[in-house]
């Protein structure tokens, strides 16, 4: 056993885990943050995207004593005071998901992908979505509107860091 | 009416799924959680002597292990299936036994052996490996295509051959006579690639026992938990109906494979009952490719007869269905009666014989996956219409025309009457949507870039809304497919519609309220919608089939007419008014042309407070219906995919994929938009990236996904969609069903354009690079030889 602290949707926890203990378990055992979730076990399908420091990364292949000290972010901590985050609200606008299993690991995905375009310039187009979302399966919807929530999301965030400056 | 019938409202469920807070089978944790795991076979067929549990036993956090023989001695009942097929000979089906757990013979791969019980998952998990298992491996039976030979392997000694059934469906004298006067015979063989379901969310139950109440509940990710609940009790003997609750919760995707009521929702609640604890199995995605029941696995061969002006005479196919070593609850059903029957497609076919060999192998259970059946009438037919066009050099699309039903309703051939339709019209509109015209010239651009363009068609009819209760009992079913629904006005005037439909994606919560509001004139936020849960709602069939809309949505039209027409009386003797000028606009039930009226929510008060009621009115106001649809119901479609191939590495890329789709009435448009890009991107994946792949052993070589390749978004384009609808004259909405369409349409205009491309008709599903590759170098040896 090993004791960790970590920065969970912005509050401190310190917990006992064993050292095999995987982030997405961590989440979902320790913490009953079931919103992340787990589809596949071997990092392809990206159900379990959480964020660390800002990053996207599939919980499901981390451990959780590496993270001793980091920021993590869930889907349940993207909204701020009760408004939903600009990717949550195009995914419902979009009609982004059906069964919703893939979902919070698509808006983790999809938020850090606008993030990562926007920090460096580039132009978030049609193919470079589906490049990016190359770790992350859906059975549902085809992708076309998850595509289309992105693109709308991506323009709103974009509003919002303007207006931020 | 914005929140009505045919508004593109915003779905009410998504909130808890963007946020997060979707509860899922696995999310559930009860008080005294324990947790299984499976010891499972580890080779396709083998006599199991005995395990030896005493290592396992004695590690840390170990409850108990149980085995099938013991299931047995506590009166624990084999696994059934729910539909009888006779052979054409009238003999009845031969099938295997299906314990839940193993008693003797582990019959493939993944086959439940014990059940390992402990504190936490991965304890059981690590428990389950130390598990000795003293087996014998058996010779096995693996391939569709080797089952019925002479010396494969016996999968069950009480299925001579293999065969579960030999079956036939049309008239082969007639078709044998009309193939031997055609002017042209167009003959293919094709093989209906084995796929995984594979719903994001792998399967999980939770069982609770409770002892006090000698009572259960189980949590599981079911598409129908009433069938759930009464196959448990009625067949396996678990807990009588009145003492289990089953609850299906949130469940990510279906597709089919969470039809079935699988060993392990029955194991787990047995150990829930020997060990006194709350048991949790939840599958590992090994676990699911494993154990999911598969779908599709045909083999088919086929021909068409044409007279000289290119009508189709005749239509024979000949098929191998694998069901896998047990047969599963709907898996007879789906190669025959929703495969033979719409062997006709959309066009009038004078002769149609089909016969259908359904058969056992060392394979985890095959049954309906999205479409069940009708894609693969639809992959068989659709092949060979554009296959024939090319060898009679017809254009694939007249060729269609020349051949599409006319008139309606329409008696096939083969059993089914079709509803309604306008095939032309779905054709013509998908032409110009993928711009036909513009082909050529695109091709010709694609060219000088060194790339091959082909276009591709699928004209498609299908079945849904199943079904007629008495016409499938006739045929061999042992349930009725109606659906129920209950519609509860509360005295505040807001509206619960208690549905037997079960919600796993296809937006229940929202066009299902839409009904309502439609009705009502109520805001659709006053609105909600009740599933998945059998201590709340009385009863129902579930999801599948595309039937939610044409069989579940009728039964709450059927509710919401009891329900107005009782309205209408409370509203009639309070206004003093006659219940035939009454009206129903936005909240208020009127006197037409008067300013008497009465708010939604004061019937509703005035039904419960009962002060003033007409005479012999009981009061409240909740009304419960059942719906038995008359016919199936009908939709079709017209698909045209366009693609790119790369001659020097066969990769393909779909440039443009256009479907036009009748499905009757569309309760809300950017829902069924949804079900469509979900339908044809499976589709997409059965024709270019997915298949189940044995070894010759019996292993599965595609048990992760990192070897099964699902359709991921750059695989994929964005659709063009557009709709013709010609309602079905068979249920109160009209509707036809929108959930398989895609899936079902799909797979073949996908290889029609490819092998357009290529040149070469011979190529099989999943079209990879490396055999679209092969079949380009198979019409170009010059090129192979450079």
């Amino acid at each position: 056993m090993t004791t960790i602290t970590v920065s969970v949707n912005g509050k401190a926890v310190t917990r006992d885990i064993s050292d095999n203990t995987l982030l997405s378990d961590f989440l979902r055992e320790d913490l009953r943050l079931t919103g992340t979730h787990v589809g596949c076990d071997t990092s392809q399908c990206g159900a379990c995207v959480v964020h660390v420091d800002g990053t996207a990364v599939k919980s499901c292949t981390a451990l959780a004593v590496s993270l001793d000290g980091a920021n993590v972010t869930t889907v349940e901590g993207v909204s701020t005071g009760g408004d939903l985050h600009p990717m949550q609200r195009a995914f419902n606008d979009n009609h982004g998901l059906q069964c919703g299993f893939c979902t919070p690991g698509m808006i983790m995905a999809g938020i850090d992908i606008v993030n990562r375009y926007q920090a460096e310039g580039k132009t978030l187009t049609e193919d470079a979505i589906r490049a990016e979302l190359e770790g992350n399966i859906c059975r549902c919807t085809g992708y076309h509107n998850i595509v289309r929530s992105i693109e709308d999301a991506a323009a709103e965030m974009a509003g919002m860091s303007k207006a931020a400056e | 009416m914005s929140d009505g019938i045919g508004a593109r409202v915003k779905r009410k469920e998504d909130k808890r799924f963007i946020t997060g807070k979707g509860k899922y089978t696995d999310d559930i944790r009860t008080e005294n959680q324990a947790y299984a795991a499976f010891v499972r076979c580890p080779v396709a067929h083998a006599k199991i002597n005995g395990i030896n549990a005493d290592a396992a036993l004695a590690m840390e956090g170990v409850i108990a292990i149980h085995t099938g023989p013991e299931m047995k001695e506590d009166g624990i009942g084999d696994m059934i299936t729910g539909w009888a097929i006779t052979s054409k000979d009238g003999s009845p089906m031969n099938c295997g036994v299906w314990n839940p757990m193993v008693t003797t013979y582990g019959r493939y791969v993944g086959d439940a052996i014990a059940i390992v019980v402990a504190e936490t998952q991965a304890q059981a998990r690590a428990a389950a490996e130390a598990v000795e298992l003293d087996y014998e491996e058996l010779p096995a039976t693996v391939f569709t295509g080797d089952a019925l030979n002479d010396g494969a392997a016996q999968v069950h000694e009480n299925v001579p051959g293999n065969m579960i059934y030999d079956w036939e469906i049309g008239d082969e004298a007639k078709a044998n006579a009309g193939l031997a006067n055609a002017h042209h015979v167009t003959e293919l063989e094709m093989v209906n690639n084995r796929l995984s379901p594979n719903p994001m969310e792998p399967r999980s139950a939770v069982a609770i026992y409770d002892e006090a109440e000698d009572h259960y509940t189980l949590y599981t990710t079911s598409q129908n938990p009433h069938v759930a609940r009464l196959v448990l009790s009625a067949f396996y003997n678990v807990a009588p109906e009145h003492k289990l609750r089953v609850i299906a919760p949130d469940v990510g995707g279906g597709f089919g494979s969470k039809i079935y009521i699988y060993p392990e929702e029955i194991t787990c609640l047995w150990a829930s009952m020997k060990t006194g604890r709350s048991v949790k199995w939840t599958s590992d995605r090994t676990e699911a490719f494993l154990t999911d029941a598969h779908g599709r696995d045909h083999v088919t061969k086929a021909t068409m007869g044409f007279d000289a002006d290119g009508r189709i005479v005749a239509f024979k196919t000949d098929t191998i269905a694998n069901i896998g070593a047990y047969v599963s609850l709907f898996a007879t059903v789906t190669p025959t009666y929703l495969h033979g029957t719409l062997l006709s497609g959309c066009y009038d076919m004078p002769a149609i014989y089909g016969n259908v060999k359904a058969v056992h192998t060392n394979t985890a259970p095959v049954d309906a996956y999205r479409g069940a059946g009708r894609p693969e009438a639809t992959y068989t037919i659709e092949r060979m219409m554009e296959t024939a066009a090319r060898e009679m050099g017809m254009d694939p699309a007249e060729l269609r025309r020349k051949n599409f039903i006319n008139e309606f309703p329409y008696q096939t051939e083969v059993i089914l009457q079709y509803d309604s339709g306008d095939y032309h019209k779905l054709l013509d509109m998908a032409q110009k949507e993928a711009d036909v015209a513009g082909f050529e010239a695109r091709k010709a651009e694609a060219a000088s870039r060194g790339k091959l363009r082909g276009i591709g068609y699928s004209t498609f009819v299908e079945a849904c809304g199943l079904a007629p209760s008495a016409a499938v009992g006739s045929l061999g079913s042992a349930v009725g497919l109606w659906e129920s629904a209950e519609v509860r006005v509360n005295p505040v005037g807001t509206i619960e519609i208690l549905t037997g439909s079960h919600s796993h994606g296809q937006s229940h919560q929202t066009t299902f309220a839409q009904l309502a509001a439609d009705r009502f004139g109520v805001p659709i936020d006053n609105v909600q919608v009740i599933h998945g849960d059998t201590d709340k709602v009385q009863f129902g069939m579930g999801t599948y089939g595309s039937r939610s809309g044409p069989v579940g949505m009728s039964a709450i039209m059927k509710a919401l007419d009891k329900v107005e027409a009782k309205a209408k009386k409370i509203a009639a003797h309070t206004l003093e008014a006659s219940e035939d000028d009454l009206v129903i606009e936005n909240g208020e039930v009127k006197v037409a042309g008067t300013d008497k009226k009465m708010a939604w929510h004061e019937i509703g008060l005035a039904a419960y407070i009962a002060h003033n009621l007409p005479e012999g009115m009981e009061p409240g106001l909740k009304e419960t219906a059942f719906f038995d649809p008359v016919n199936f119901s009908f939709p079709s479609g017209a698909l045209i995919c366009e693609v790119e191939v790369d001659p020097d590495t066969g990769v393909t890329e779909i440039v443009k994929f256009t479907a036009v789709d009748d499905f009757g009435t569309i309760i809300n448009p950017m829902v069924v938009e949804g079900q469509v890009h979900g339908g044809v991107t499976q589709g997409i994946g059965q024709a270019m990236l997915e298949g189940v792949v044995h070894d010759e052993s019996g292993q599965l070589l595609t048990a992760s996904y990192m070897d099964y390749a699902m359709p991921r978004a750059d695989d994929v384009p964005s659709y063009t969609l557009d709709h013709n609808s010609t309602p079905s004259p068979l249920n109160p909405l009209g509707i036809k069903g929108c959930g398989e369409a895609g899936a079902i349409g799909s797979p073949p205009a996908v290889i029609n354009a490819i092998t357009d491309a290529i040149g070469n008709n011979d190529l099989d599903m999943p079209a990879t690079p490396s055999k679209v590759w092969a079949a380009l170098q198979a019409v170009k040896p010059a090129m192979a030889a450079e």
